[in-house]
């Protein structure tokens, strides 16, 4: 798996070749530039042989030299992170938009599987995350390989002896480095699950805290979010205490490094086979020698987060798709509807909907009552094509719906849906939805709804802006904002799903006598709980378990006596 | 920010010594050159051995006790940061707790859940990281200035001119780049806001066929957040080169003129050497340097916004009365109140006036957006109210102690929220001392009874209550108002789930109870019993008595009642 994940990582690396290949080729550039300074450098210091012994020619052409690789390593370093954040940036925002357009083209059973929060992060941090691991992983590995060979290469050219020294001890780090982040890793992952625990204690306290006011909850709540806090803050000081060793110890095994390196370096000098200069730039490497073995570890760690992230991005690409395949398009003007033996489950072997026909003519009104939970939501989800029906099938106008344009089909419809979904953007777009019209459009739109005056008691009027998750509107004036939005232009076909249940009765009915008025002559399917409301539908379609059991008139069904007829006296029997 | 940082004053001990420890690591750091420096010249001019081998173990000696120090410095920084931490955090939390909802809602819920989380993170390692680093690095950028000084005075010159150079270029640097990087941040939560957007309102956005809208705008933005990205970085990329380049030229500078005094004899090789590590240190430290302050300045931009919910004053005071008189013969009374939620708009409720007798039902109803629920929420005193005087068993509201006050009424709201845990421990909260024939008699009487004894009372409540249905979960929460117990019971809505028999049931149940109750409701059914019935419109009272004399007096009312029952009415 991960050398797939991999290989499609690299796909997306494909368009960006030409930078990739200069980075690589700056990265070489750059580390053997500067790893030259110290070999130039110690050259340098031993034409400063005492009084009166400087050469003051050798010594200007060595620090001309020097000057010319430092601009040389000046260049390719700054070209090199230039080119290396081109990649992962662009790549990056080429996957978030491929992730979001994917979003754009998900069937409902997939969106409604998952957490909201578990697919935003993967369209966000994993992506972010990718593409930090992945690239910088690449780049730095290269250079730190690189490093590692290059100063062996020079070390070596100084002389073997203390190059053997260096080269041995060195990885010394990399052990303890291991030893450390082995131990480090468990206090993190601790760490990291107690901060979730506090924090969705945190958040549930705050978010509910009328009820925690109400209920004087306010010591209860600081118990357990002490105890929660106390056992994150052990995990979080000895995870930071032990990560935190990483640097002196690797910093004492290169002092030791250092010191070994001085002393075998002096006694090379005393048996002449090295000259001062020469121990300089010895002491030089062996300082930078152990940092590209620690970036390896990290690169390594890093890429292996890249690999986990990424495969949930493409877990999410490879999703399936809906089907747009259909391209009949629907005539404007009144539309009939048929079910033509249709089968649904959710759930694979667990239908819910068994083999159901049932012909509406273009005009009528349906109703769809039953219990909370009996599933009256799934017909809507089923005219819409949210979901697919399993077997049998659903005609509009005498077309089957799979052969139906999406764009078209749901433009033919209007739709009040029970969650009213308030866009994070001014009243008057969210009325609008990307549409054209004009603000006197707008405010007729609201004036039916009876949500006129409620918006002109907001701060800016129909310029405030709204946001889903913070209240400045009841549930009840959300709804209304959701019929505005369908009123504004009444399709042919018409979903009331559940639209004014936030709303009182009274407003309610000022509000069925306007659809009523205007779906005289328009198909309508309306989802509702309160019986009273749908008394005059043409059809009444009730639900019980997910499954449709009766269908007719009201007074076809009260006169059987079934179980529309219970719910029906149900409603009234026990006000008195 | 003395607020948040008064939490630091506990850790003093920590916070002295461990920059003290990292001060006496980098002392022992700028040792070591002087040590290279006399092996060159001491050891190797006059081939002693023995010197070079003394040197040898010296260098060993330092790296030893450079661990050493270092070690406990990380121990007392990283127990200081976290601890600090913790207490702030515990800090925070209480004042959260104590901040009215008008308060609360002022920063935003995800506001101040953002502050416990992610900036105490930032405070977090910000404090960490200043006690590892702020002292060291400059005191090695400038110990090693002042040992150039000590080896040559004049080539401690060419430091004096390199360090300001060096710093003075990272900080504009950093001027530059932060400000970006935080505008990049900005329009990455515009990302996060946006597919959220997307998934929550799926459906909708679909059914308006909205998607290659979305697309494009959100194309729109995201490639206008990788050009942030990359101007951003444009700069900041120039900060590594930059500062080498830099010390580089230093380094050529000092072998240049070191050239010119060894060949004067007043400099040795050795000291060149010493000069030319130095230099070296310096690149090393200051670009951790450069890093520190980059997470020092998120730090303390997210300490400002944590230190601003310390300052948050609570803008309702605890009254001190403990104590409720039994005798009152008014429960509830509201004389002249006005309330708005936000000063600037339209009030929501306007001089609304009436009283209610101890153990009588008072029903609200009203349109969607007249106040119903605000009036609740007044009586368990959640709000203030601008002007006008909310009474309850004849004292203002605000005379009782808060905890008092809560003890004795038991708001239900609509939106029913229950907390992680199991129906017991649900109940419990509202009550501890309830026994288990309380909580019986409560479920049973919100008629949960049937589907809580299915499963248990100890079976898992998930977070937010999301295992159940919302009918359910209304349920569940009618009961743990009752289980609460006040004298003062309020039902916001809670019925607006339930089928009109349940509801019928729990009203009836809950009508045995000897309470003083407040039904808020659309439905006729569920207040047409009640005592006295306040018709609210538009924030005002329209019209008040009970259900025969509102049928009589009020036209509104009778629509209501009418596009609920009229039909029937003739039926029957």
């Amino acid at each position: 798996m991960y050398k797939e994940t991999l290989k499609r990582c690299l796909f997306y690396l494909r368009r960006y070749t030409l930078e990739f290949v200069l980075s690589l080729l700056m990265a070489f550039v750059y580390v053997i530039a500067s790893l030259y300074i110290p070999l130039a450098a110690g050259r340098a210091v031993d034409l400063l042989l005492g009084e009166g012994l400087v050469d003051f020619a050798s010594l200007f052409s060595q620090l001309v030299l020097i000057l010319i690789t430092a601009a040389v390593c000046f260049f390719s370093q700054y070209l090199l992170s230039r080119l290396n954040n081109r990649i992962v940036y662009r790549l990056s925002g080429d996957m978030r938009a491929d992730a979001f357009r994917k979003l754009q083209v998900l069937p409902f059973s997939c969106l409604d599987s998952h957490r909201q929060g578990d697919i935003v992060a993967r369209i966000i941090t994993d992506v972010d995350q990718v593409s930090d691991g992945l690239l910088l992983g690449f780049s730095q590995f290269f250079t730190a390989a690189l490093t590692i060979l290059v100063t062996v290469c020079y070390l070596f050219s100084l002389d073997f002896i203390i190059a053997l020294v260096v080269i041995l001890l060195s990885p010394l780090s990399l052990v303890v480095a291991a030893f450390i982040a082995r131990k480090t890793h468990k206090h993190f992952k601790a760490t990291a699950e107690k901060r979730s625990v506090q924090t969705d204690l945190t958040d549930e306290y705050i978010s509910d805290s009328a009820e925690v006011i109400c209920y004087n909850l306010q010591e209860t709540c600081q118990r357990n979010f002490d105890s929660v806090n106390e056992a994150w803050a052990q995990s979080s000081w000895k995870g930071t205490f032990y990560s935190s060793l990483v640097n002196p110890v690797t910093r004492a095994v290169n002092s030791i490094v250092y010191a070994c390196a001085a002393f075998s370096g002096s006694l090379l000098v005393l048996a002449s086979r090295l000259t001062a200069g020469g121990l300089v730039s010895a002491l030089a490497y062996a300082n930078q020698y152990t940092k590209p073995f620690n970036d390896i570890t990290g690169v390594i760690t890093e890429l292996q987060n890249a690999i986990v992230c990424a495969s949930r991005v493409f877990s999410l690409l490879d999703e399936k798709e809906i089907e747009d395949s259909g391209t009949a398009v629907l005539s404007d003007g009144a539309l009939d509807v048929e079910f033509r033996n249709v089968s649904f489950s959710y759930v694979e072997g667990q239908n819910l909907i068994k083999d159901f026909s049932l012909s509406i003519r273009k005009g009528q009104h349906v109703a769809i009552v039953g219990p909370t939970g009996a599933g009256k939501s799934t017909v809507i989800n089923l005219l819409m094509r949210y979901y697919e029906a399993g077997s049998g099938s659903i005609l509009i106008d005498g077309i089957p719906i799979r052969d139906i344009r999406l764009s078209s089909l749901r433009k033919s419809f209007g739709t009040v849906l029970q969650d009213s979904f308030i866009r994070n953007a001014s009243v008057r777009d969210n009325v609008t939805m990307g549409r054209s019209f004009t603000d006197d459009e707008v405010i007729e739109a609201c004036r039916k709804a009876h949500v006129h005056n409620i918006i002109m008691r907001l701060e800016k009027g129909y310029d405030t802006v709204l946001s889903d998750d913070e209240g400045l509107l009841s549930a009840g004036e959300r709804q209304l904002i959701s019929i505005a939005r369908c009123m504004i232009d009444l399709p042919d076909l018409l979903i009331l799903d559940e639209a004014t249940s936030n709303i009182d009765t009274r407003t309610e009915q000022l509000i069925q006598k306007s659809f009523s008025a205007m779906t005289e002559g328009r198909t309508s399917f309306v989802v509702a709980h309160r019986l009273s409301t749908i008394r005059n539908s043409d059809i009444i379609l009730v639900m019980r378990d997910g499954d449709i059991v009766e269908a007719g008139s009201h007074d076809e069904l009260l006169a059987k006596g079934g179980f529309y007829h219970e719910l029906y006296t149900s409603q009234f029997a026990s006000a008195d | 920010m003395s607020h948040l940082f008064s939490y630091l004053r506990k850790y003093a001990k920590e916070c002295v010594l461990a920059p003290l420890f990292k001060l006496f690591e980098a002392l022992l750091e700028l040792f070591v050159p002087l040590v290279v420096a006399s092996i060159i010249d001491n050891g190797l001019a006059v081939h002693d051995v023995p010197y070079i081998i003394r040197m040898t173990a010296l260098l060993f000696a330092l790296a030893f006790t450079g661990l050493a120090v270092s070690v406990t410095a990380q121990y007392f920084s990283a127990r200081a940061a976290a601890l600090f931490a913790r207490d702030a955090k515990a800090g925070l939390f209480r004042k959260i707790e104590s901040l009215s909802l008008a308060d609360c809602s002022k920063t935003g819920l995800a506001g101040l859940i953002n502050r416990m989380t992610g900036d105490m993170n930032q405070v977090q390692s910000g404090v960490n990281m200043t006690l590892r680093l702020l002292l060291r690095s400059p005191f090695v950028v400038a110990g090693a200035a002042v040992m150039a000084f000590a080896v040559d005075l004049k080539a401690g010159l060419i430091f004096a001119l390199i360090i300001p150079l060096l710093s003075v270029i990272v900080y504009i640097l950093l001027r530059i780049t932060v400000p970006r990087f935080r505008s990049v941040q900005g329009r990455q939560d515009g990302l996060i806001a946006q597919t959220r957007e997307n998934c929550s309102g799926a459906r909708v956005l679909r059914a308006f066929n909205l998607q290659e809208e979305e697309k494009k705008s959100f194309e729109k933005a995201n490639s206008s957040l990788v050009r942030m990205q990359l101007g951003a970085s444009a700069i900041s990329a120039l900060t590594n080169p930059l500062t080498s380049f830099i010390v580089n030229l230093g380094i050529i500078a000092v072998i240049w003129y070191g050239g010119i005094r060894v060949d004067c004899g007043t400099l040795s090789q050795g000291s060149v050497v010493a000069l030319f590590n130095y230099m070296n240190q310096i690149l090393v430290e200051l670009i951790k340097l450069a890093s520190l302050i980059q997470t020092i300045t998120k730090a303390i931009a997210s300490a400002r916004r944590v230190e601003a919910v310390f300052n948050m004053d609570s803008t309702m005071a605890d009254g001190s009365l403990c104590t409720v008189d039994d005798d009152a013969d008014t429960a509830i009374e509201f004389r002249n109140v006005t309330f708005s939620y936000n000063k600037d708009s339209e009030p929501v409720l306007k001089d609304v006036s009436f009283s209610l007798k101890k153990g009588q039902t008072l029903g609200i109803i009203g349109a969607t957006g007249s106040g119903k629920s605000t009036l609740g929420a007044l009586i368990a005193r959640l709000y203030d109210a601008d002007s006008g005087q909310v009474s309850l068993f004849g004292k203002p509201v605000c005379a009782y102690s808060l905890r008092t006050l809560h003890d004795n009424v038991s708001l239900v709201l609509q939106k029913a929220r229950l907390f992680t845990g199991t129906i017991r421990s649900n109940m419990l909260l509202a009550r501890p001392d309830a026994g288990d024939d309380d909580i019986r008699q409560a479920l049973e009487d919100a008629q949960a009874w049937d589907f809580v004894s299915e499963k248990g009372l100890d079976s898992a409540v998930e977070a937010g209550g999301r295992n159940f249905s919302g009918g359910q979960r209304q349920r569940l929460s009618i009961a743990r108002g009752l289980v609460h117990g006040g004298k003062i019971l309020i039902l916001d809505d809670s019925f607006s789930a339930l089928d009109y028999v349940t509801d019928a049931r729990v009203r009836a149940a809950v009508g045995q109870r000897k309470l003083t109750k407040v039904i808020i409701s659309q439905r006729a059914s569920s207040v047409l019993n009640a005592d006295k019935i306040l018709l609210l419109e538009n924030g005002c009272v329209s019209a008040a008595g009970t259900h025969a004399q509102l049928m009589e007096s009020s036209q509104v009312y009778r629509e209501i009642y009418y596009t609920q029952f009229e039909k029937e009415a003739e039926n029957v």
